[in-house]
């Protein structure tokens, strides 16, 4: 399993791969009218799951009843598309840039078995964070912002704010 | 003419192949970028690996830029897209949560759909904990105070609202001021990266 290591990089250069990203991004609000995202394709999965397991209390909750109350498919939405797009682009860049290997990247502090409890632990704190801002960093820090609103801006501030103001305390987690 | 769903009226189906293509595109470049792995996500809190702010400034100038260029031109209707809307305290509280879910789990949904996607096991683990996170989430959204708290909207800074809207001014306005604090954030990044990563370890 790799940790930190230090190699020569072949990652795009990261202002390069922003202005490719932008204009992604850019062809979205042209074409679709609307931005990208990533966590309501997430949420729209858990409907989807808790669907299977009891329809009614699906029905019988506001929030999850958008979107999937009563005959509603969840999946049958512009971003859950686009989500499973990000999947296979990310695949592709992956395969042709060689970075296609079972890993675990963590700091050299902890174990892979501690990383694994925080990634998921973190990205429960995450998820549930994301639905309270109607949205994560793609589809509000990064598209909200894109259109100015003034919104998410805030928000996006706040998780800046937020993982720089925690870092310090969990630095043992990469550093 | 644009956005072009709205004047050329096309099918759904095609709406979605479309949304496939963009996703295509958004996944492959956050991949090109490195942001499949957590370690290099997690170094921009440490000033080590300036990217993630890079990479999200020079998309939103890019984009902002073309949005505003566009409309001024009169070719884009600003009003026919999508503007995220505005819940002030939610979106305080949601952003400083999911600031906290990003620095103890190294990823955001984005990043980790990527990230599953090569092969990191982190990542899978990262979008267990995201949907689970969600769940409880729609648990307890129901309960009065939370509802009540989610649906809060600020007198003045809610709905529909974008900063040259809240601050009466031009859009162009904003973007080049938005576009002065990239540059300047821009400069300040790579200041950074020479100070505390100074060897230059690329993760």
């Amino acid at each position: 399993m790799r940790t930190f290591q230090a190699k020569p990089s072949t990652y795009m250069n990261p202002y390069v791969a922003g202005i490719g990203l932008g204009l992604v991004l850019l062809l979205a609000y042209l074409i679709s009218g609307r931005g990208l995202g990533a966590s309501g394709a997430l949420m729209r999965t858990v409907v989807q799951a808790e669907k299977v397991v009891s329809q009614e209390h699906v029905d019988n909750n506001f929030y999850l009843s958008k979107y999937g109350g009563d005959g509603q498919n969840p999946w049958h939405n512009w971003l859950v598309w686009e989500a499973l797009g990000v999947l296979v682009g990310g695949l592709i860049s992956g395969a042709s840039a060689g970075r296609l290997h079972l890993e675990l990247h963590r700091g050299p502090r902890i174990t892979a078995r501690q990383r694994l409890l925080y990634a998921m632990l973190g990205g429960a704190l995450f998820g549930f964070g994301a639905r309270l801002a109607r949205g994560c960093t793609s589809g509000v820090a990064l598209s909200g912002g894109a259109t100015l609103a003034a919104g998410s801006w805030i928000t996006m501030l706040c998780i800046f704010a937020g993982a720089y103001g925690l870092a310090w305390f969990v630095r043992k987690l990469w550093i | 003419m644009f956005p072009l769903v709205d004047t050329l009226g096309f099918a759904e189906l095609t709406d979605f192949v479309i949304a496939f293509v963009l996703g295509v595109g958004f996944g492959f470049f956050l991949e090109q970028a490195g942001f499949g792995n957590a370690d290099k996500l997690a170094m921009q809190f440490y000033f080590r690996d300036m990217a993630v702010f890079k990479v999200m400034f020079a998309a939103i100038v890019t984009t902002m830029t073309g949005l505003i260029v566009f409309s001024s031109l009169g070719l884009l209707d600003l009003d026919l897209i999508y503007i995220n809307p505005t819940y002030l305290w939610s979106g305080v509280v949601g952003g400083l949560i999911m600031g906290f879910g990003f620095i103890i789990g190294g990823y955001c949904p984005g990043t980790a759909l990527v990230g599953v996607m090569t092969a990191r096991i982190d990542a899978v683990f990262s979008v267990l904990g995201g949907m689970l996170g969600m769940f409880v989430f729609a648990e307890l959204v129901p309960l009065k105070p939370i509802m009540t708290f989610f649906n809060l909207e600020t007198e003045g800074f809610s709905g529909r609202l974008t900063l040259w809207e809240w601050l009466g001014v031009k859009p162009g306005v904003v973007g080049f001021f938005v576009m002065l604090i990239a540059v300047a954030g821009f400069v300040a990044a790579e200041w950074a990266e020479r100070k505390f990563n100074p060897k230059l370890q690329e993760v």
